[in-house]
């Protein structure tokens, strides 16, 4: 009887020492850290991604410590960033630009045991991740808004890179605004930045200048959405909700929910399940959103802009049915078709048939 | 099409304004001989002011005094430095651009979520209607028209003033002009003071008329821009105007032709207004030959001492 | 009544006095900065300056960064001191940097170990040619370099934006503006294994030294130094102006472009449009924080590089702003420029005025 005690004494203790040492573990808060482009105040890309991380620190609390570094340029600095992150113990690095790609494989071949997630790349290993958003599916929902509120049947488009992802904005946006508007134009202008608020205001005047009564942005900053408040246009807000800077001119804003992609990838790093992986959601999985509709859209207009999005969020639409042609007026895509990601719409280089215009080279 | 005309030329307006006024008091600065390399530096910190005081007291005018104050002091910091202190100054500039940059980037973070109201363009009741005339002549903002006669003004003191013919004549001989009883490092002091001052309007046009909204770095170069557009005027202050016209009218042709589904090639075309100052440069000195009047300051950027 | 009055030889003393006391009141000014944006000034401070010398992998970092700092530098200072200035380093840095990445890239398919010597033969080569557009305008037009070299900076730049967007593009790169990453023969040597520190160190100390023996030994060099301390007796001593002109900018622009090459296929490992990180600007400051000294140059571009790797760790540890470090840097060159006033002339205080 003793004996059996004792033994229940010593099963007490390691119970009571194991769950002891698990929770000085739980304790312990998981580092996570977010490499940005930009300055967080730039109220696109990068502000988005910050108010990703805040989300995850809102919803971890103390299980998580969040550290951000702004601005890193994309040349040789990008790596030391990352390197010293990994040195100060985060255990995953969230690398938010295109241009830090090549840096980030070299940092995660440094530090194997630190995963790394960079957005928007092509190139993966064991212990990096690439993410990105079909904001595609975001361009379909603001060119049949397009569309149909176009006075002058003039959309103007800021194009940052001719890179596959603005590509496909462009040939998204401008296939749903032809669905619903037969006579649209569009004008494209390429401002060879992702950020440079004056020129973007002069392409969104110069435009606007040309009959364009619709802009539509592929650049950071809100100087293009502030030309058309001023000059009594419309314009669709690009990463984050940039009403108030147009409050009467921004019909809706697509928006880049990064924060629960955030929150599922520390979690997963915190219960050991991180696997490498390559995520590429859109409006179903909820990276993809929109600010509030404008007050502005008739009910017509609404409710066809809201059984887009349902359709896109229940998967039945996909921008890109065919047919399509290519601008050369090749055959892309056969009625009832839809491209496969790769590598039609990961390396799409071509304008779609109807685009008056060439992809600079 | 004439819609569209009159646009484009106010479109090129408004991207030449922030140009001419640093170009301009930078010219003044030159002239005097010295070369403030700083010129970014100044721009920068004017934006910054004059966006935060027109944010807090939502004051054109009040904003603008306080970027020209901003640019002042800034200035006064490179103008201790370079002639109570006889630094060099090309590194001397380069320091204010860091510093200017650094500074505004520093202070400007709690603003880069809010905008402000536009300084906005004053529309003459009946004149503005009138067509192309009035748009182009009657519909621009109060700024663009002051940077005009700031212009005119700088021409009128250097070629028309006493103190702006000892002014050049400090910007070409420096030991000269000592040796007979002139105050170089005042008049060099207050130039200076003055070029950062126009630096600071200049720096407050973008931040408050082109796009009222704060941006880190947002002057993007124009500084450097300001600096080649002296040399390409050949430090004529009406040049200023045409030379301003070129460099940001070749941005928004540019803009306009991709509008039309025109291929430009952005980066090349985007050469063409420095390549266009260095061939200034050369035929300006092949011109010298003929007619000595019209130089660069032959003073420019050496430091002046009075061993008494 | 304080008045300035030129030494007849520099202050030895104040040679050594003069950086210290600028050290100490930008150390002083940044203290003020910190207790302005309210973070523990302290605590900053360490972070800053003392925290990257404390790790190994920081340390390295730091010579990654002052190595092409130190080369530029290095090439600069000997314009400077013949009164040529080059300012326009970024430009010839970016020009070298893509001239020698074309090489690289058109021997792809080839491996050998010529590869690297000729990558870097090519950047020298483009580097001093396009340095040298400047010394041809100067010494056949008169032109000054300043304007030319700084013009000649943005086209270079614009020029590297064309290249990455056209011929130069990783052709499987999904139309990236950026190249093919280098392979091995193309990447240039590691001296600290499990570093990044690059053999563009060593030959940026090897340089240092040479230059520092060139200057003080040989005729060239002192050459040079006369022309720019005293223009008139170096014409007088049969000295060509346009020779000096020449030479300075030929130097500065080569070794420039060799930098250049060395961060593309070093640290970086291929051609990106963020190359231009602002080394050929920042070399200006680093060359007057050395006065213009070859073997000074190591030293101030080592500090300047403790203040990049510093500000970094200062957004990392107290999320103070980038910006940090360019307000730091720009008062830093201000304390050093003032204070040298010490070195050149001494101030004389006249308690009584002559009557």
């Amino acid at each position: 009887m003793f004996k059996k005690l004792f033994i229940n004494a010593i099963r007490l203790f390691l119970v009571a020492s194991i769950s002891f040492l698990a929770g000085g573990a739980i304790a312990a808060p998981t580092k996570a850290a977010f490499i940005y482009i930009g300055p967080t105040g730039d109220m696109g890309w990068t502000y988005q991604h910050d108010v990703g991380a805040n989300y995850v620190k809102k919803h971890m609390g103390d299980d998580v410590e969040i550290t951000t570094v702004e601005s890193v340029e994309e040349g040789p600095d990008a790596e030391r960033v990352m390197a010293q992150l990994a040195n100060k113990g985060n255990e995953i690095i969230f690398t938010t630009s295109f241009g830090y790609m090549n840096p980030t494989l070299k940092a995660a071949k440094r530090f194997p045991n630190v995963k790394f997630e960079h957005a928007t790349g092509y190139k993966r290993a064991d212990n990096v991740s690439t993410y990105s958003a079909r904001f595609y599916e975001g361009r379909h929902v603001i060119g049949k808004i397009a569309g149909r509120m176009t006075k002058s049947n003039v959309i103007g488009y800021i194009a940052s890179f001719p890179i596959p992802e603005v590509i496909r904005g462009i040939n998204a946006s401008y296939l749903a605004a032809k669905s619903v508007n037969p006579d649209i134009q569009m004008k494209i202008v390429w401002v060879f930045s992702w950020f440079d608020p004056g020129k973007e205001a002069d392409a969104a005047k110069a435009m606007i200048d040309q009959g364009a009564d619709i802009i539509m942005q592929h650049t950071d900053s809100t100087a293009a959405m502030m030309m058309a408040e001023e000059n009594g246009i419309y314009a669709f807000g690009q990463a984050s909700d940039m009403g108030a800077f147009g409050p009467r001119a921004q019909l809706t804003a697509i928006i880049d929910d990064w924060g629960p992609y955030y929150l599922q990838r520390v979690r997963a790093v915190r219960d050991g399940t991180w696997e490498s992986a390559d995520t590429f959601d859109g409006v179903r999985e909820g990276m993809v959103g929109f600010s509030p509709l404008s007050d502005q859209l008739p009910a017509d207009v609404r409710a066809m802009a809201l059984q887009a999005i349902g359709e896109l969020a229940a998967g039945t639409l996909h921008p890109f049915t065919g047919p399509v042609n290519k601008q050369d007026g090749s055959p892309w895509l056969a009625a009832g078709e839809t491209p496969p990601m790769f590598p039609d719409l990961l390396t799409m280089d071509f304008y779609v048939e109807g685009i008056d215009s060439k992809i600079p080279q | 099409m004439n819609e569209l005309f009159v646009q484009i030329i106010l479109g090129i307006s408004i991207a030449s304004v922030p140009l001419i006024f640093a170009a301009t008091g930078e010219l003044l600065v030159e002239r005097s001989g010295v070369l403030n390399l700083g010129v970014e530096g100044m721009m920068i910190v004017g934006a910054i002011t004059g966006f935060v005081v027109q944010f807090h007291f939502d004051n054109a005018l009040l904003s603008l005094a306080a970027a020209i104050i901003a640019g002042m002091s800034i200035a006064a910091i490179f103008a201790f430095l370079t002639q109570i202190m006889l630094t060099n100054q090309v590194a001397t500039g380069l320091a204010l651009t860091l510093f200017g940059l650094g500074v505004s980037a520093f202070w400007g973070r709690a603003y880069s979520k809010v905008t402000v109201d536009r300084v906005d363009a004053i529309n003459v009741p009946g004149l503005s209607d009138l067509p192309i005339v009035g748009p182009l002549v009657f519909s621009y903002d109060p700024l663009f028209y002051l940077s005009i006669l700031m212009v005119i003004l700088v021409w009128y003191f250097l070629n028309r003033t006493k103190k702006g013919l000892i002014l050049r004549a400090i910007g070409d001989n420096h030991d000269a002009a000592h040796a007979i009883g002139h105050k170089v490092v005042r008049y060099r002091f207050i130039a200076i003071l003055f070029g950062g001052a126009m630096a600071g309007i200049g720096g407050a046009y973008l931040s408050l008329v082109q796009v009222p909204i704060w941006v880190e770095g947002m002057t993007a170069g124009r500084g450097w821009i300001s600096l080649a557009l002296v040399v390409f005027a050949s430090w004529q202050p009406f040049k200023v105007i045409v030379g301003a016209i070129i460099f940001g009218g070749i941005t928004i042709l540019q803009l306009h032709a991709q509008g039309f589904g025109v291929n430009v090639d952005a980066q090349y075309l985007s050469m063409l207004p420095y390549l266009m100052t260095i061939f200034v440069l050369v035929t300006l000195r092949i011109r010298i030959k003929s007619n000595t009047n019209r130089v660069m300051p032959s003073c420019l950027g050496k430091i002046f001492h009075s061993t008494q | 009544m304080i008045r300035l009055q030129t030494r007849t030889d520099s202050s030895t003393l104040m040679v050594f006095f003069s950086p210290l006391l600028a050290l100490i009141l930008t150390a002083f000014s940044t203290f003020v900065v910190f207790f302005l944006a309210g973070v523990d000034g302290f605590g900053a401070f360490y972070v800053l300056f003392i925290e990257p010398l404390t790790s190994l992998y920081s340390f390295s970092e730091m010579l990654v960064k002052a190595a092409p700092l130190i080369m530029i530098a290095l090439g600069l200072s000997i314009g400077f001191r013949a009164g040529v200035w080059n300012i326009g380093a970024e430009g010839q840095y970016v020009i070298g940097a893509v001239a020698g990445s074309a090489v690289g890239l058109y021997f792809y398919e080839v491996e050998g170990f010529w590869l690297l010597p000729l990558m870097s033969l090519v950047a020298i080569i483009a580097g001093m040619s396009y340095a040298g557009i400047a010394a041809f305008l100067r010494t056949k037009y008169q032109v000054n370099e300043i304007l030319v070299t700084l013009m000649l900076t943005y086209v270079a730049i614009l020029f590297l934006s064309a290249m990455v967007h056209g011929p130069l593009r990783d052709p499987d790169g999904f139309n990236f503006p950026e190249s093919r990453l280098f392979h091995d023969s193309a990447t240039l040597p590691i001296i600290w294994q499990g570093t990044r520190v690059h053999i563009g160190l060593a030959v940026a100390v090897i340089l240092a030294f040479v230059s520092y023996f060139w200057i003080n030994k040989h005729i060239t060099g002192l050459q040079i130094k006369i022309s720019g301390n005293a223009p008139r007796a170096a014409k007088f001593a049969g000295f060509d102006e346009n020779k000096t002109v020449w030479l300075s900018l030929l130097v500065s622009g080569g070794v420039a472009g060799l930098a250049g090459v060395f961060e593309a296929t070093g640290p970086i490992g291929q051609l990106v449009p963020h190359l231009p990180s602002g080394y050929g600007f920042t070399a200006i400051i680093v060359a007057f924080l050395a006065r213009l000294n070859p073997i000074g140059i190591i030293f101030s571009a080592l500090l300047i590089a403790l203040t990049y790797i510093g500000g970094e760790s200062a957004q990392i540890t107290y999320d103070l702003p980038n910006s940090i470090t360019s307000i730091f840097q720009g008062m830093l060159l201000f304390y050093f420029l003032a204070c040298d006033i010490l070195i050149r002339y001494k101030f004389v205080f006249t308690f009584y005025q002559r009557q």
